[in-house]
């Protein structure tokens, strides 16, 4: 008894090697992971400053800090910025990136290299984007609808859309690779209907990404080439159609949010399978409802032309197909409620981050159903109404569901646990300042103030005031993560492979995990969410 | 590894049977086929689509999930043709003024 | 045609159990990107369906304009390169680096004679003063239409022709990789397959192109 084994501390995916050429040159999905959270994390507080210059701007009703044209730069970029450099890649490119090979058993994804290009494509995309931003500033909104942004107007709008058509490359590589590693790596014993919720709702976004950005592609194309040769298309003067790029836009941008929104619904379901410690209540029917958002989405595009002059036939048809497809969201939202019921729930923050997302996105979602009336969509289209209601979905649905996956995966990214405290004080200040800052504006639209618009009747301005005011707390919300997250790798307590005890084969590995994830290639035997079967182990 | 190798004399003969359709779809587009003239070449195309994914890109020996790819392009590209085409020939078809 | 127990090194990525797995993940993979590229091109062909279908008669008179003298010989270039490649896969897959390699350089000089052919035919435009936004001087009937009919073939061809010169600078570098020997043994012929797919797509939609550019304007 005179030595002591001490035990050998594994090299992780971290610390396997050093330098910054061996985190650029890399190959390590989860590494990759990283690199884009740096690179959307930045993106998002370049938008978010759009935005809180933006509700400044709108304190006062007549314009006290910006001209109109300056407004028009704000909105655009604000848009442009958040859409394509923060929403859409924000958790199939770092969340997704990170866990899916984990969750699939798998060393990596099918095409790591590929992987890394699609970062290296992102960057350059927001390059050419952010060039654009200092150079003036784009003034046609996040829509580029023509003939405003091929002929009038003078900013760099070729820039942008440059930018917009490197980035979709990234998408497209991303989706790729999911829907082939989700085919064809699968750990054995892994069967598709095996598969946790979160890797069929990264397959149904990768179904989407794969088909709907290709158009957006070809559509910026056009419209680069248009302004570029004064000819094309969407001109009037030749006999062209606006209506042409609406379509061809819209085609990709509404599919685009189910993108945004269906990785967010996937972490929701992981998250409170995990926090209720029950199995997801009606699995089968959940994976199916991803697909069938993905499909169905594609064909409700023509909901954002319904007074843009299309034929009352047309718009009948899409305004039923839309109605339709609210109702695979809809059972997601009663499938994860039943979850809860009579679950041993924990309000963790995850847990509070998914609960929000649940009742901001149902509320988003139904404002939705306004939008899909004829008749109502005449009256609050180009509102503030339309404004709270994407906002719901998107910050309130798809922001949330970033921030309860980042919490929820992040002792298996870093390795260490964050202060709870301060993770719950946060998404109770983000709840508050959310609401705070978008329920007035379903109020302004229905008065009908109109969006993009900073000068406004003076009748407005309280609710105005309200929404500002909101929005400063919220700003408070997503700057205090960023101090406690970061501030966990330095204090934060060791996390250890299954901090949540939770089920799927990401938990099976260390935190955080080797370079090769898995020590030797884990095994399925059962379903996911065997909550109840561990109880009963015990 | 274990794959099918195609026989070079097939390669050739798939090739020949293409540049003579394509010659073929050249020739009908000169006579007046009253009306048809469109459908009759796209669907000469569309046969020589079909047999440059089957001989030339090995389809007939990919697996479904392959070969369900190709079908799935080609239905979301009806889909955004279906739904432009919706509203550019049913305008004015309803009795709401303007639409 | 062999069945090789242990692959030699660097040839199965480590992330793969088989052969056979990395084959048709790789293939898989690729036939998703084709799908994306479909969806590339089919804005185009939606662009020009819609203005076909409302300017029927300048559309037929654009197509008029079009020279199927050179767009014919092509059309053989193309299938001919087409054989080519396929042949350079097959001759991959069997190992045999020297006819891998010629047939690869056919390929890609067979994509060079389209290029010079198109050019010629872009440059005939340009004289005739039939090219939308750089030199336009039409006058005739349904100009307007005529020059959408333009602005839809000059696109549809350029993504084409954009496409196709990708196209050959990767078999350019698939012929020097073959010359050293990278696609031995044959296992490593993968890589090579899925540029021939690639190559064989970029066939396919000048295949469609034809009779959408250049046969419909003899009989409407």
């Amino acid at each position: 008894m005179s030595t002591l084994a001490l035990p050998v501390r594994r090299r992780t995916y971290i610390d396997v090697n050093y330098g910054i050429r061996s985190w650029l040159l890399t190959t390590d999905h989860k590494r990759i992971g990283i690199l884009y959270l740096l690179s959307i994390t930045l993106m998002f507080f370049v938008g978010g400053g759009a935005a809180t210059i933006m509700r400044l701007e709108l304190l006062s009703p007549s314009g006290a800090l910006m001209d109109s044209e300056t407004y028009n730069k704000l909105f655009t970029m604000h848009g442009v910025v958040m859409v394509w450099f923060f929403l859409i890649p924000s958790i199939p490119s770092v969340l997704g990136n990170f866990i899916v090979p984990l969750m699939l058993g798998a060393r990596d994804l099918a095409f790591p290299r590929l992987n890394l290009l699609s970062w290296y494509i992102y960057v350059l995309g927001a390059a050419f984007t952010l060039w654009a931003l200092i150079d003036g500033g784009v003034d046609t909104g996040w829509t580029f609808y023509t003939p405003f942004s091929t002929s009038a107007s003078t900013t760099s709008v070729v820039t942008v859309a440059i930018g917009i058509f490197i980035v979709g490359f990234s998408s497209i590589l991303t989706g790729l690779n999911f829907i082939v590693s989700i085919h064809h790596l699968r750990a054995p014993g892994l069967t598709w209907f095996r598969l946790p919720l979160f890797l069929w709702s990264m397959y149904a976004t990768s179904i989407i990404l794969v088909l709907a950005t290709p158009v957006l592609g070809i559509t910026l194309l056009l419209l680069a080439v248009e302004r570029i040769a004064r000819v094309g298309f969407f001109d009037p003067a030749l006999g062209g159609d606006p209506l042409l790029f609406q379509n061809m836009f819209w085609f990709y941008s509404h599919p685009a949010v189910y993108i945004m929104i269906l990785p967010g619904m996937g972490v929701v379901s992981e998250v409170i399978a995990t926090f209720a410690r029950k199995p997801v209540f009606g699995y089968t029917m959940v994976a199916m409802c991803s697909v069938a958002i993905a499909v169905l989405g594609f064909l409700v595009w023509g909901h954002h032309l319904f007074v843009a002059g299309i034929s009352a036939h047309a718009a009948l048809v899409f305004s039923i197909l839309s109605y339709l497809v609210a109702i695979p969201s809809a059972i997601k939202v009663f499938n994860w409620t039943a979850t809860l019921h009579r679950g041993a729930i924990t309000l963790n923050t995850p847990l509070l981050y998914a609960l929000g997302f649940i009742g901001l996105f149902t509320m988003g979602g139904l404002t939705g159903l306004y939008l899909a009336s004829l008749g109502i969509d005449v009256q609050v289209h180009d509102t503030f109404f339309v404004v709270a209601h994407f906002h719901y979905i998107m910050v309130g649905g798809m922001v949330t569901g970033y921030m309860a996956g980042l919490h929820y995966w992040w002792p298996k990214i870093t390795g260490r646990m964050y202060s709870e405290m301060w993770g719950r004080i946060a998404a109770m200040i983000i709840f508050i300042g959310f609401n705070l800052t978008f329920f007035p504006q379903y109020i302004l639209g229905y008065m009908g103030m109109p969006r993009r618009y900073h000068i406004y009747p003076p009748d407005f301005q309280m609710l105005n005031v309200f929404s500002t005011a909101g929005a400063s707390i919220l700003a408070i919300g997503y700057v205090l993560p960023l101090i406690y997250l970061l501030a966990s790798l330095r204090s934060g307590k060791v996390a250890g492979p299954n901090p949540w005890d939770a089920t799927g084969l990401e938990w099976q590995t260390s935190s955080p995990p080797p370079k090769h994830n898995f020590q030797e290639t884990p095994m399925v035997t059962g379903p996911p969410y065997d909550y109840e079967r561990r109880v009963a182990s015990r | 590894m274990s794959e099918r190798v195609a026989s070079g004399g097939g390669y050739v003969a798939v090739a020949v049977v293409l540049l003579v359709m394509t010659a073929l779809n050249i020739g009908l587009a000169m006579i007046d086929l009253r009306g048809f003239n469109s459908v009759v070449s796209l669907l000469i195309a569309a046969v020589e689509v079909v047999l440059m994914a089957v001989y030339f890109m090995h389809l007939r020996w990919s697996a479904p999930m392959t070969r369900l790819v190709g079908l799935a392009a080609l239905l979301w590209l009806s889909i955004l043709m279906a739904g432009t085409l919706d509203d550019l020939l049913t305008r004015g078809w309803l009795p709401v003024p303007g639409k | 045609m062999t069945v090789h127990a242990h692959p030699a090194p660097h040839v199965l990525g480590e992330q793969y159990q088989s052969l056979e797995q990395q084959h048709a993940t790789a293939e898989f993979g690729m036939w998703i990107f084709l799908a994306t590229e479909v969806m590339l091109f089919g804005g185009l062909f939606i662009a020009y369906t819609v203005y076909r279908i409302v300017y029927p008669d300048g559309f037929a008179e654009g197509s008029r304009h079009l020279d199927l003298a050179i767009a014919a010989p092509n059309t053989a270039v193309l299938i001919v390169s087409s054989l080519t490649m396929a042949l350079a896969v097959r001759t991959a897959q069997l190992g045999e680096r020297r006819k891998t390699t010629w047939y690869l350089i056919a390929t890609m000089v067979l994509g060079v004679v389209f290029m010079v052919l198109k050019g010629v035919e872009y440059y005939q435009h340009f004289l005739e003063g039939m090219v939308p936004g750089l030199a336009w001087t039409y006058a005739g009937p349904d100009a307007n239409a005529v020059q959408l009919f333009f602005v839809a073939y000059f696109s549809m061809t350029g993504l084409h022709a954009i496409h196709l010169l990708i196209a050959i600078g990767i078999v350019c570098v698939c012929v020097l990789l073959a010359r050293r020997g990278a696609y031995l043994p044959p296992e490593r012929h993968t890589s090579l397959e899925m540029v021939g797919l690639y190559w064989h797509f970029v066939d396919m939609i000048w295949t469609v192109l034809l009779p959408l550019l250049y046969l419909f304007g003899f009989h409407p």
